[in-house]
């Protein structure tokens, strides 16, 4: 995994410096003369040989030093850390009602096969499915906020507000997102029980007189649920730094919104710090995602 | 539902005219038609049938758990005097696992792969009375040892994948007699198993039939396994029951044409086919929803006449006797030879016998010293510590040989080697020592260094039919390629030589164009076997070909073959785990055990004593159809050990039954030759052998 990650950094790196547009002129503006320009970039240290820069640059990362913003002229780490945290509390949120939604969902569905509920869930997470997010969260606005009047439109929460205090703010994006996960999370849980239903085990528990209840939570589940695991594992990723369209209808800031912010401003080293942490979330949660997987298929476990 | 004792007598199952329909894809096809049995406490019934019978269908029906494409049309079961039919399935669930379980046939799917063993069987115990944990664990030892599992308490531990398929097996036995059910229902529980194995699970089985007194329906396609645990055989065709009778009735005086095939088809161990040729019944079984109208055997029956478009009624023809067929009474006079029903039988006179004709100059094939040693991957940490991979030695010091125009039989059951062998010779795995020699010639061990010459001499038809034709491709085709590739034709001559091909294995022109989805078992593995044929090899390695095939089809596939060999003089390597079937084809048969070859002897002369003790217990553990032959079952304990550990001294030590003591375990044995050229690999002189053993077969 350590490998993975490092040549990740690699990419990252490499891919900046690909960017079009010389850094020295879009921080100085376009009256700038040739010395200006030339002292900025010495200043920067831009005209070094690029593994020289690679080095400094990933040296400092790990130091805690991640530079200043071309675009605020502030420290980045901060700025990085403390949309992170929000973005991490949204994420939590979606996680926490869309997980165990969908995966009952999923079941219920599995369970009962080409009956009604089935029809029902399918059809409505199908139908989602395509419904972009700034069209369900503009509908969820108008439902909640003004045909209701209980939840906020606007959740810009100021930094170092706590999760308990941002909860009201963070309830429509984070039912936004869900509706999104919902559809293909349920969909793949009710694939995975149906297949696992049809196996020969299920039979010899169900003829050992188990009960239903029995059945499924301790046979089918923790076999139909591998599929599942790993595509909530992908999506933790796109939680945290992918969910531009909902930050900006919610007006939520995050980490989403700040990387646009970063692209816009052609802010390399900003961008290349949020794109460092999204790596690192991507690697850890696939991580966990193994280890989950090794936990409920015992033949991973010991090698078969 | 308490247990309450019927008057002693009436029948603990009653099935009454039971009629199963499956819905396939809007169509409605009748699977069982008015199925009637009856299985009194403490007697064990055997269901006989090939696939497609509906016997399978009548053990769910039984318990009333058909999946959703399962109708029952009609009838009734009667468990104790309860229509088990009529029920709710939370009723059901108090009948399932108390009274009524199930030991399921496929022993490795059938278990949960991420529970422990220990916890799945715990679980038919708890909620049911309220248990302690304690309690219930020493039940779940008591059990594991019941089965004769060795250490419950690791296996309790384990996961399902970290045991054999016997041991499986025995888990699943467990499981369905924790509660001491009255009714037991087998549904093939040894046909996925060895030989061996299957000789211990049958004796463990009517150990604990026989001793606890609860009645058993063991439902089987083999025959002489059925001979060996049943008292009453129900024996059913397309769905139909035809014969129905006391064990010894049905096997001495069969009155259904079919059962007389089907009991005639079976090779008897020792007999060659140069002696006589196995019956097969002509034509297959019809698919469901191709039942014919009428008698469902009557287009592959010899004697079949008018009467028979009708459907004959079930007939009582005596005591606990019935037959469905319209001229049983002309079968039990006597009137009829049933010896002619299937064969050109002619009288007392003996079919020609041909000798085998070995091209003694020069041997096809020599194997000598062939070695085939796997490294098992390490584990991260092993690679760390710099421990060294565990060598798995498929093949260790294999040396025979296969004479021109001969069939040699290779023995073997799981994990002793065989298939890594013939995948060796054919270039799919190299070799870690020895050498293989074709013709004298060193052979490439590489497949892709081997010439056309070669690859058109030496063929492999593999085990699973299923697998062997490309789905996508059409079967015709499937054959033309090779012709056109190894014999250089253009593609009209191939089509047309492929088309020769099929027909010669029964195969109708028609078939060139099916896909292999809609051709049977037994015609996908006689395609197979065409397509190896197209380059006329002078070896031919087949491996398992027959094992996955119904009885009636196995018989035409080896005379198709027989036949095929006579005519072009090649050789077969005939690798299989069934010593009756190997008997029946191969000059010279080899066996072999975790590697190494055990003995080497001439067919007519490997049935009678000296046998190597490994081959005594495989022959002991052959079930044979015939109810009326006793014979000591020789026992083999426990299964056959990880190839991983590599004993010092015989690789057989510690399962023989005649084991030395130190000697077979520290040294390796040396190689024995009797009078007449067989060799066996035995520290035991072969003098004491021969005294001291039994004849197994006449």
């Amino acid at each position: 995994m350590l490998v993975t990650i490092l040549f990740t950094t690699l990419i990252v790196f490499a891919i900046t410096q690909y960017l079009p547009g010389d850094i020295a002129r879009v921080i100085l503006g376009r009256e700038a003369g040739e010395a200006q320009l030339e002292a900025l970039r010495a200043k920067l240290g831009l005209d070094d040989p690029l593994p020289v820069q690679y080095l400094r640059w990933l040296g400092g990362f790990l130091s805690g030093d991640w530079g200043i913003s071309f675009s605020t002229n502030t420290p980045i780490m901060p700025l990085v850390l403390g949309r992170f945290r929000n973005s991490m509390m949204l994420a939590a949120l979606t996680l926490l009602i869309a997980v165990p939604l969908s995966i009952g969902l999923g079941v219920a569905a599995g369970l009962k096969e080409n009956k009604t509920t089935d029809h029902i869930i399918s059809i409505s997470s199908l139908s989602v499915v395509g419904l972009p997010e700034f069209v369900t969260g503009l509908v969820l606005i108008q439902v909640f906020t003004f045909r209701l009047g209980l939840l906020p439109a606007n959740s810009s929460i100021p930094p170092g507000t706590s999760f308990f205090e941002a909860l009201p703010m963070l309830i429509l994006p984070a039912l936004t997102a869900t509706l999104v996960l919902l559809a293909y999370v349920t969909r793949l849980t009710r694939a995975g029980v149906v297949e696992e239903l049809k196996k020969p085990y299920v039979r010899t528990a169900e003829l050992k007189g188990l009960s239903r209840r029995n059945l499924v939570l301790k046979h089918v589940l923790r076999n139909s649920l591998l599929p599942t695991i790993t595509v909530v594992a992908i999506s933790i990723g796109w939680l945290i730094s992918g969910l531009i369209v909902i930050e900006n209808v919610f007006n939520y800031p995050g980490l989403g919104r700040l990387l646009m912010f970063a692209i816009d401003r052609r802010d390399i080293p900003l961008m290349q710090a949020i794109a460092l942490i999204t790596v690192l979330v991507f690697a850890f949660s696939n991580l966990f995602a193994d280890i989950l997987y090794a936990y409920l298929n015992p033949r991973i476990r010991f090698g078969e | 539902m308490e247990k309450n004792r019927e008057s002693p007598g009436s029948p603990i199952l009653r099935i009454k005219e039971l009629t199963v329909a499956y819905k396939l894809r809007d169509k409605v096809h009748n699977a069982v038609r008015d199925f009637s049995l009856e299985i009194e406490p403490g007697g064990k019934y055997g269901l006989v049938g090939e696939s497609g019978s509906g016997k399978t269908t009548i053990a769910l029906a039984i318990l009333n758990y058909l999946g959703k494409d399962g109708l029952i049309q009609g009838g009734e079961v009667l468990f104790k005097g309860k229509d088990l039919l009529g029920l709710t399935k939370s009723q059901l669930k108090e009948v399932w696992g108390s009274q009524i379980s199930l030991v399921p046939q496929n022993p490795q799917s059938s278990l949960n792969p991420s529970m422990r063993i220990g916890d799945q069987i715990a679980e038919v115990f708890s909620g049911r009375n309220g248990d302690f944990a304690g309690d219930i664990l020493f039940r779940v030892l008591t059990l594991l040892e019941r089965v004769h599992l060795p250490e419950p308490g690791k296996i309790a531990r384990m996961y399902p994948h970290q045991i054999s398929g016997g041991m499986q097996q025995r888990v699943l036995i467990a499981m369905a007699l924790s509660l001491n059910p009255d009714l037991l229902l087998l549904d093939e529980p040894t046909t996925a198993l060895d030989v061996t194995t299957e000789a211990s699970i049958l004796g463990l089985l009517q150990e604990e039939v026989t001793g606890s007194g609860s009645s058993a329906l063991y439902v089987t396609h083999n025959l002489g396994v059925a001979a060996q645990f049943c008292d009453r055989l129900a024996v059913l065709y397309a769905g139909d029951l035809v014969e129905d009778g006391s064990l010894l009735d049905i096997f001495q005086r069969p009155l259904h044409p079919y059962t007389t095939g089907l009991i005639a088809s079976i090779p008897s161990p020792g007999v060659s086919r140069r002696e006589s040729k196995l019956i097969s019944i002509p034509g297959q079984i019809p698919p469901l929803g191709a039942r014919p109208a009428g008698c469902v055997f009557a287009p592959r029956c010899p004697i079949a006449v008018n009467i028979c478009l009708q459907t004959p009624p079930l007939t009582e023809t005596g005591a606990n006797r019935s037959v469905r067929c319209h001229r049983w009474e002309e079968i039990e006079q006597g009137l009829l030879d049933r010896r002619r029903f299937f064969s050109t039988y002619n009288g007392d006179k003996p079919e020609k016998i041909s000798k085998p004709v070995f091209d003694n100059a020069r041997n096809l094939l020599d194997l000598k010293k062939v070695g085939v040693h796997f490294e098992l991957p390490r584990s991260v940490i092993e690679v760390f510590t710099g421990k060294s991979p565990d060598t798995l030695k498929a093949v260790n010091g294999v040396t025979f040989s296969i004479p021109g125009g001969s069939t040699v039989g290779l023995v073997g059951e799981s994990g002793s080697g065989k298939t890594t062998l013939a995948r060796a010779i054919m270039g799919l795995e190299l070799l870690t020592n020895g050498r293989v020699e074709f013709a004298g010639k060193a052979l490439p061990q590489k497949l892709s260094e081997r010439d056309f010459g070669i690859l058109k001499k030496l063929q492999i038809v593999f085990q699973n039919p299923d697998e062997a034709l490309n789905p996508h491709l059409k079967v015709g085709t499937s054959i033309q390629i090779p012709i056109q590739r190894l014999l250089l034709c253009d593609r009209d001559d191939a089509e047309k030589k492929a088309i020769q091909l099929m027909e010669a294995f029964q195969l109708p022109a028609e078939y060139f164009n099916k896909k292999p989805h809609q051709l049977s078992g037994g015609e996908k593995q006689r395609a197979a076997l065409a397509r190896s044929f197209a380059s006329n090899p002078s070896l031919l390695i087949v491996d398992e070909p027959v094992s996955s095939l119904d009885v009636s089809v196995q018989a035409a596939v080896l005379n198709m073959l027989d036949e095929f060999q006579q005519k072009e003089a090649n050789s077969l390597l005939f690798i299989s785990h069934n010593l009756a079937v190997i008997g029946y084809m191969a000059d010279i048969v080899a066996v072999i055990y975790r590697g190494c070859l055990m003995e080497v002897s001439r067919t007519e002369e490997l049935f009678s004593p000296p046998y190597h003790p490994y081959t005594e217990a495989l022959l002991s553990a052959i079930p044979i159809p015939d109810p009326a032959v006793t014979r000591a079952r020789i026992h083999l304990e426990g299964d056959i050990p990880s190839p991983v550990d590599e004993p010092r001294g015989c690789p057989f030590h510690s399962r023989c039954p005649r084991v030395l003591g130190d000697t077979c375990k520290s040294e390796q044995p040396g190689w024995q030759f009797d009078r007449q050229g067989n060799r066996f690999y035995c520290h035991i002189p072969l003098e004491e052998l021969e005294s001291s053993q039994d004849l197994l077969f006449d």
